[in-house]
């Protein structure tokens, strides 16, 4: 089992960078058109989400529909440094230091969001991510920040509002959000966050605080009686899931030109689809979630008599998959069904 | 402090504990001292009480009244996770074991706060998480060694068969290194092979970890065969509390059984 | 103070819309003991049924609720049977949460196939046109008021149902205790069906009141309103029904007088920090009951 995890983990790696060698060699030989090199930065970083979600949901196994809002977080946090700094670092310095504050401030959002939330479980806790999600992009949407030589202006009412002196720079510009982020994030950088976050993800998983948090989720009760620490386990991995999907915000903010608080970059919708993902991936299957990412939105993309039956399709699959996987009938049924193959073919089921 | 006094300190020492759930008094002044290396048995009708004891005493439910000492330290109060910590360690009535995770992780669980490393390591996998993990492995393999259950190593828990399922939730309980263990009606849904197998695991444990054990049993024949001493429960009062074959033979014991 | 006045009531009035669909929720999930996350797209399906019936066919409109009541109940129960009963001994509150979820863009993507992504937009269900009072300064309007007293009564109409029939009495005891309610003869998935039955006939009479307050109607219609309903029910305690009655008021009107008096942006996070701060402070709600799991 050790060893089969190992490798499945390294074989996740391996097809990640030949998946990544594949493209830019087409890339080069200008075999991709544009619309699909438009697509590869979006399918990569929805991808890292679906990869911090599933440590939230099959990990730690509670249901968050909020991830939307970390995303947010992390990407209007690093825009806000990019620019900042847009004259003063290099690249080279500027986007990595921005990922990290990015990765940090959807880390502090979790912290602070999981002391109330992680109190509450089951359907309680998904529905106050949710709200929390809205929360983060409904002040985001409304919030104007502006700097001049007095310092930060704020305000939830109009630009007006914020009386910026006439040497003064606008940041966010309410729902019109921020304008000017440098595009530091290209396909090869997302591969780079997504592998990174795979490591993360596929060894917090074979730990010793990987195996705390999945104890909590098979049984809470039991895992208290040996000495977990069910607080601290749940917040590490709510925190680590928060993080994660801040990356992927940094990703999202530094790839596009304007970068708004709106609903369908950040809406709980967003998080929906990101659960979709992760379920048709597989919970808890960590590489399941990358290959369902990246496959779930390219091929609606790209077969475009796909794209309208895209959602009803899902919707369709998922609540399929869910039956298949959860029913105890068809748990039975498929226990019965192995039962008969390992007769037949004498081979040992194992776990 | 003499010899003699700290033989004769119990290991567990519980005085007038009481609790009340919405106006009934579902444990009425219960005491009970269990001496170290000791095996003591807690016996009585459905609905006595029995698991609404542990439940007092592993910090689940907080007791109205009364003073649990362990070892001679007063943990009345404390919250399930520093009970453990303490030195007491339980199974379940209705099994609980971590269902999705392999045979070998479930003790592994159990061995967290005796190896540690930072958050770090666990996240990167440095130098010394490959250390302690195989030491945990190694350690975790004695604990399936001994129960017996080291072919099931890589199997998910819940696909092991229902002894040991049981076994397992042992093992994992003793990988706590607890100084008390309360095992929950152990011998529940076994057929008598199975129970037969269980009381020797028991007997096993006792040898290798001197370890003091206080057993919820409805199998009569169980509690005759291995406690040296019982508490017999009815209506959330002890009833009975000595020897077990003197217990067993009191007529108010019986009519309360046979009344059952 | 008249305009406050104005406010207040239309904020009572779009309370009583989710006061109508937090009835459903709450008794979903006292009952079912699961969070129907599809709910509040039984409105949107209620609202196209009648906008089918009403408007491209010409009905009358009360036929037209009950037509729309009539469809909501069938793709209530029919969820119910079909993805949700078979998860209910699944040990997972997951399982269903996201089985709903799914059903829930099921529906929405259904409707978008069917109806387009355009807003329909909606002909009132009530044609009176309100009262003026205070010399014309104050201006009730008719569906205000339609929909004010279509939610008391409701209200009293299930008080008398869940507390004076035999079918309510048994609800009343599979919300408290599923096992005992078996066995004391309570036929448990007929209960249930009947429940879903209620609250999606329930979502349809919403959707038709919502749908006249707002008039415009789209596939993604129901989905807001549904998850405000569910705060007000948690806000109302989960499970009671008077509960959900006062909580959706109590939300609706927070989130008029918010959105006139605070930011129009800031309200929906202003009703939303509410359930926050609900679940922090009293998490059983103003008239809920407490559980706690068994060892």
């Amino acid at each position: 089992m050790k060893k089969k995890t190992l490798s499945k983990s390294t074989w996740t790696y391996i097809v990640v960078i030949l998946v990544w060698a594949v493209v830019m060699i087409l890339q080069q030989a200008g075999a991709l058109s544009s619309h699909l090199q438009g697509l590869l930065v979006p399918a990569t970083y929805y991808a890292i989400v679906a990869v911090g979600l599933n440590i939230c949901v099959g990990i730690l196994g509670e249901l968050s529909l909020g991830h939307a809002g970390f995303m947010c977080v992390g990407a209007f946090s690093s825009s806000l440094f990019s620019i900042a700094m847009q004259n003063t670092l290099p690249v080279g310095i500027r986007f990595p230091l921005a990922m990290l504050i990015g990765i940090a401030v959807a880390a502090l959002f979790g912290f602070l969001i999981g002391i109330p939330v992680l109190r509450l479980n089951g359907d309680y806790l998904a529905i106050v991510t949710l709200a929390f999600g809205e929360i983060i992009k409904n002040i985001l949407n409304a919030l104007y920040l502006g700097v001049d030589s007095k310092g930060l202006h704020a305000s939830f009412t109009s630009q007006m509002d914020l009386g910026l002196e006439a040497d003064g720079t606008m940041l966010i510009n309410g729902p019109m959000g921020i304008s000017g982020t440098p595009r530091d994030a290209n396909f090869t950088i997302a591969i780079v966050i997504l592998l990174i976050a795979l490591f993360v993800a596929q060894n917090l998983v074979n730990s010793r605080d990987g195996r705390a948090i999945m104890s909590i989720r098979d049984n809470r009760i039991a895992a208290e009686s040996v000495g977990i620490n069910i607080t601290h386990y749940k917040m590490l991995g709510f925190v680590v899931s928060a993080a994660i999907a801040g990356a992927a915000g940094v990703l999202f903010s530094h790839s596009i030109s304007t970068l708004q608080a709106g609903s369908q970059y950040f809406g709980y919708n967003v998080s929906i689809l990101i659960l979709v993902y992760v379920v048709l991936g597989g919970i808890g299957n960590i590489s399941g979630s990358v290959l369902a990412a990246a496959v779930l939105y390219l091929l609606p993309e790209l077969l475009r008599a796909l794209s309208s039956y895209r959602m009803l399709i899902y919707s369709i699959v998922l609540i399929a998959v869910m039956l298949f996987n959860w029913a105890p009938a068809a748990r039975n049924w498929r226990t019965k069904v192995a039962a008969r193959l390992t007769k037949t073919f004498g081979r040992k089921e194992r776990a | 402090m003499s010899q003699e006094t700290t033989e004769k300190k119990p290991l567990l020492d519980v005085s007038n504990l009481s609790i009340t759930f919405g106006g009934l008094r579902a444990v009425d002044g219960f005491q009970l001292q269990i001496q170290k290396g000791e095996l003591y048995g807690l016996i009585g009708p459905n609905g006595a009480g029995k698991t609404t004891i542990f439940n007092m005493l592993t910090g689940v439910y907080k007791p109205n009244e009364g003073v649990i000492l362990l070892d001679g330290q007063d943990i009345t109060g404390h919250k399930t996770v520093e009970i453990n910590r303490d030195g007491i360690a339980r199974t379940f009535q209705n099994i609980r074991l971590f269902q999705d995770m392999p045979v070998i992780d479930n003790v592994k669980v159990g061995l967290q706060n005796q190896y540690h490393y930072s958050i770090a390591a666990s996240i990167f996998h440095l130098g010394s998480y490959r250390k302690v993990e195989k030491e945990m492995d190694d350690a975790a393999m004695e604990f399936l060694k001994i129960f017996d259950l080291e072919k099931f190593r890589d199997y998910k828990a819940a696909n092991l068969p229902y002894g040991q399922q049981r076994k397992l939730e042992i093992a994992r309980a003793m990988a706590t290194k607890p100084k008390l263990l309360l095992l929950d009606e152990p011998a529940a849904g076994m057929n008598p092979n199975e129970t037969k197998e269980l009381m020797d695991t028991i007997e096993l444990i006792r040898e290798k970890f001197g370890i003091t054990i206080l057993l919820i049993e409805h199998d009569m024949k169980l509690v005759s065969g291995i406690c040296e001493k019982v508490t017999v429960l009815n209506f959330g009062r002890i009833l009975r509390q000595g020897i077990t074959k003197e217990v067993l033979r009191d007529p108010e014991v019986v009519k309360a059984y046979i009344g059952e | 103070m008249l305009s406050f006045l104005n406010y207040l009531i239309s904020g009572i009035s779009l309370g009583s819309i989710y006061a109508i669909i937090a009835l459903g929720y709450t008794m979903v999930y006292g009952i079912a003991k699961m969070l129907n996350f599809a709910h509040g797209d039984f409105i949107m399906v209620g609202g196209y049924a009648i906008f089918t019936c009403m408007i491209t066919l010409g009905m009358n409109p009360f036929v037209s609720i009950l037509i729309a009541m009539g469809v909501c109940l069938l793709i209530g129960v029919g969820t119910e049977k079909i993805a949700y009963k078979p998860l209910r001994e699944a040990g997972s509150p997951l399982a269903v949460l996201i089985t709903a979820i799914g059903v829930s863009y099921l529906l929405e993507n259904l409707a978008l196939l069917i109806f387009g992504s355009n807003p329909k937009s909606f002909t009132s269900v009530v044609s009176w046109s309100g009262l003026t009072l205070a010399g014309g300064q104050l201006r009730i309007q008719g569906v205000t008021i339609v929909t004010i007293v279509v939610s008391l009564a409701v209200l009293l109409v299930l008080q008398w149902f869940v507390h004076g029939t035999r079918e309510g009495q048994a609800m009343l005891a599979v919300s408290q205790d599923r096992g005992a309610a078996t066995l004391m003869g309570i036929n448990v998935n007929h209960t249930i069906t009947l429940t879903f039955a209620i609250g999606s006939a329930l979502a349809a009479v919403a959707g038709a009141l919502l749908c006249s307050a707002y008039p415009t109607l789209t596939p993604y219609t129901g989905a807001m309103p549904g998850i405000k309903a569910f705060v007000a029910a948690v806000l109302g305690g989960i499970g009671s029904i008077p509960g959900a009655m006062i909580g959706g008021i109590v939300l609706g009107v927070i989130e008029i007088l918010a959105r006139t008096y605070i930011s129009s942006q800031l309200s929906d996070a202003i009703v939303f920090g509410i359930l926050v701060v609900v679940l922090l402070v009293k998490p059983t709600g103003i008239l809920g009951k407490n559980i706690q799991e068994k060892v």
